[in-house]
């Protein structure tokens, strides 16, 4: 029992509305990650993600896009608006992953790019004139892609989610699931499961993290369900009267939507339509903190810098 | 092939009674199979009635008794990462399983294992003709976070089959000669990537002088028709630009049938190959099929408008000839001049002595004398071996020996 009852209405539940329209007057931000080999239907799946052209082109590879040789951080922002509500999407690409012969710590310029922006969001907060919304470029999400090998997890993926699993929301997904039958795809995923616990690593939703007993229960249920089988596309075919996302091969059209095909559905709405907002918390009351926490131990004390002398270094 | 030793000796007569034997024992099966098409080719005298008829012609039928009899030998190896369908595909056009016990090691296990070798050998027959197939695996490949070194194992296998081959055909009794050398690599390509990754181009292009590479497009129903169209081309292109030799499929002979040359053209616009494979029996449209099932459909292994594995087993195996041949006339001679060239001359014994890397004379430049009397030493002991295994058959009776195996 919460509080003291009331005697009449009060309003006060009109907060909810009042904060509703606040959120679509200012919009919201979002940084999500995507890394993986290439290949692996890393912009597809954004695009059809967000159901718009956010990520670079996703069909096809022309002949000028060759394998960079070392990993590069690529971000793009959209603003995309829906039911009144916008959203300022921004992707980061990491083309080079993994591509290379030797791939030896070939996660470090990942690493490097996140904690730049910890940093960033950092010395804005300890100004001493702030600005009334510091811009947020922190990754909120890191969708890390898995290779539907059918085997088990390649040590490049334990390699790169173990270093860092403790300074972002990673999720992993099983890339381009049509490859495997279903049989097939319990099996991979109950190997990686294993695995992923074997070694001790923790992906988004954390169990750590969960605030009550009606969190755990939901997360519980989207946990035992990761990592998603997915198959992303931006092409649209006529199954049963309806137009449906898919893909066509000879012998069948895979459709992204249906349960039956592919756990696409369960990821989007896992991301978007329930913990968009959640990852986001996260990453700023805990990634965030912990990156916050270490600096000032490191420094023995941030000073504020005032917002005239750009050129005055602090101590940071 | 193996007439190069027999130059050497002097023109004497027995010697020339030794070097006819030598010639026809080392004659492989598939020089004879050559002469068998040659002979199969002279229709006129098949007729045995036929004025002036001798009888020669029925040799390609000795021929093919005798290699039904003896069998044939074929390795085929298989590289690729793991996770690209190799053993399963390996299965499927064989029919058979050659990895029964197999436990697939999850990443953590990964982490200190290097390439290994991994040959399997199986003995399949088929309408009385026997195949001695070995299969040689190349598990751990590509692994590894740095895979630098990963290739290294795997051309060092390949080079040792070469040299145990020039090694025994140099030695002294040439009677069983077992042939490992590595006859084709096929080369497992990712359909996920959008064509070559770095590792597949360096390689390829460290092994196509070994050995005859045919690169396969794994797992291929990821593919829609038209990714899989653009990927081969793209492939094709990365290739020609890294000035990659795969193995090229002989064109047909003029005197073909039209079918063959036809085939031959539709195998020859295909590559690579993009297959799937499978050894489960889906039921399909009221039949039995070998396929994968999936919520969507059901992909057909053997259904060529689904993927190219008809292709790549009708290739493997009218070829198989083919490819034994390149292997001994364009990999293997490259492979033993190479060798001798670095090397030494042959011992007494037949080995290859290697000289010290510091000087090394050229064989050419060495006394021309010397080395005719080794060789007329080493013949007298040959002859008196011979001489001896004559004496030895006439004791044990007829019918026991047969002579020098042809």
């Amino acid at each position: 029992m919460w509080g003291s009852t009331l005697l009449g209405y009060v309003g006060i539940d009109t907060i909810i509305e009042q904060m509703r329209k606040k959120t679509m007057k200012t919009g919201f931000d979002f940084n999500i990650m995507v890394v993986g080999q290439s290949g692996l239907g890393k912009s597809t799946l954004v695009n059809t993600l967000f159901k718009s052209q956010v990520s670079r082109r996703s069909s096809g590879w022309s002949r000028d896009d060759k394998i960079p040789k070392t990993v590069e951080i690529k971000s793009v922002s959209h603003v995309i608006e829906e039911g009144g509500v916008k959203m300022k999407l921004t992707v980061i690409d990491t083309p080079g992953f993994g591509d290379q012969i030797n791939n030896e710590n070939c996660w470090e310029p990942i690493s490097k790019y996140i904690n730049e922006q910890y940093e960033k969001f950092l010395k804005e907060e300890v100004n001493i004139a702030r600005k009334k919304r510091i811009p947020d470029t922190r990754v909120h999400c890191c969708l890390y892609f898995i290779s539907p090998t059918g085997h088990s997890l390649r040590q490049l993926d334990v390699e790169f989610m173990k270093h860092l699993g403790r300074a972002v929301n990673i999720i992993p997904v099983i890339a381009k699931a049509d490859t495997l039958t279903p049989e097939e795809k319990t099996e991979f995923k109950q190997r990686v499961r294993k695995e992923l616990e074997v070694c001790g690593i923790e992906f988004y939703p954390q169990k750590e993290f969960d605030e009550d007993m009606e969190d755990k229960s939901d997360n519980d249920k989207i946990r035992e369900a990761m990592p998603f089988a997915v198959v992303g596309s931006d092409k649209e075919y006529q199954v049963n009267g309806k137009r449906v996302l898919g893909r066509k091969t000879a012998w069948g059209i895979v459709e992204v939507e249906n349960p039956n095909h592919c756990e696409f559905s369960l990821l989007r709405d896992f991301l978007i339509r329930s913990h968009l907002q959640d990852l986001k918390e996260v990453t700023h009351n805990i990634h965030y903190e912990t990156y916050r926490a270490k600096r000032l131990n490191d420094n023995g004390g941030l000073h504020p810098i005032s917002s005239s002398s750009d050129t005055q270094e602090s101590n940071l | 092939c193996h007439s190069l030793d027999v130059t050497f000796m002097g023109n004497r007569l027995i010697d020339s009674l030794v070097a006819a034997l030598m010639y026809l024992a080392g004659l492989s099966m598939l020089s004879m199979s050559r002469l068998c098409f040659f002979f199969h080719q002279q229709g006129q005298f098949t007729n045995p009635e036929t004025p002036g008829y001798v009888g020669f012609a029925n040799l390609p039928n000795q021929v093919h008794r005798k290699s039904v009899k003896k069998g044939f030998e074929f390795t085929l190896m298989v590289v690729g990462e793991s996770g690209l369908g190799k053993s399963t595909l390996i299965n499927s056009l064989f029919l058979t399983d050659l990895y029964p016990e197999r436990v697939i090691p999850g990443a953590a296990e990964k982490i200190e294992r290097t390439v290994q070798i991994e040959a399997s050998t199986v003995e399949i027959e088929e309408r009385g003709v026997k195949l001695r197939l070995t299969v040689v695996d190349t598990p751990g490949y590509g692994d590894a976070i740095n895979s630098q070194d990963c290739f290294s194992t795997i051309i060092a296998y390949i080079d040792d089959q070469f040299e145990r081959y020039l090694h025994d055909e140099s030695g002294l009794n040439r009677r069983h000669i077992v042939d490992n050398r590595v006859h084709c690599c096929f080369y497992f390509i990712s359909p996920l990537g959008h064509g070559l990754k770095p590792l597949d181009v360096q390689f390829m292009k460290a092994i196509h002088n070994k050995v005859n590479v045919v690169p396969v497009i794994a797992k291929a129903d990821t593919l829609t028709l038209k990714e899989r169209e653009r990927l081969k081309r793209r492939i094709l292109d990365e290739i020609d630009e890294h000035g990659i030799k795969i193995y090229h499929l002989p064109d047909a002979e003029s005197d073909e049938d039209e079918d063959f040359k036809e085939q031959t053209r539709i195998l020859k616009t295909s590559i690579p190959f993009a297959v799937v494979g499978s050894n489960q029996q889906i039921e399909a449209k009221g039949k039995k099929v070998r396929g994968r099932l999936y919520p969507w459909g059901v992909v057909e292994v053997e259904n060529p408008e689904h993927n190219d594995f008809l292709k790549l087993r009708t290739m493997l195996i009218t070829h198989m000839q083919d490819l034994q041949e390149v292997t001994q006339d364009l990999h293997y001679e490259n492979f033993r001049s190479e060798r001798l060239k670095r090397g030494g001359r042959l011992s007494s014994h037949g080995y290859i002595l290697p000289l010290s890397p510091a000087k090394g004379p050229d064989p050419e430049e060495m006394d021309k004398d010397m080395i005719l009397q080794e060789k007329e030493a080493e013949l007298r002991r040959m002859q008196e071996m011979i001489a001896k295994m004559q004496a030895q058959m006439q004791k044990q009776g007829d019918g026991e020996g047969d002579g020098p195996h042809v």
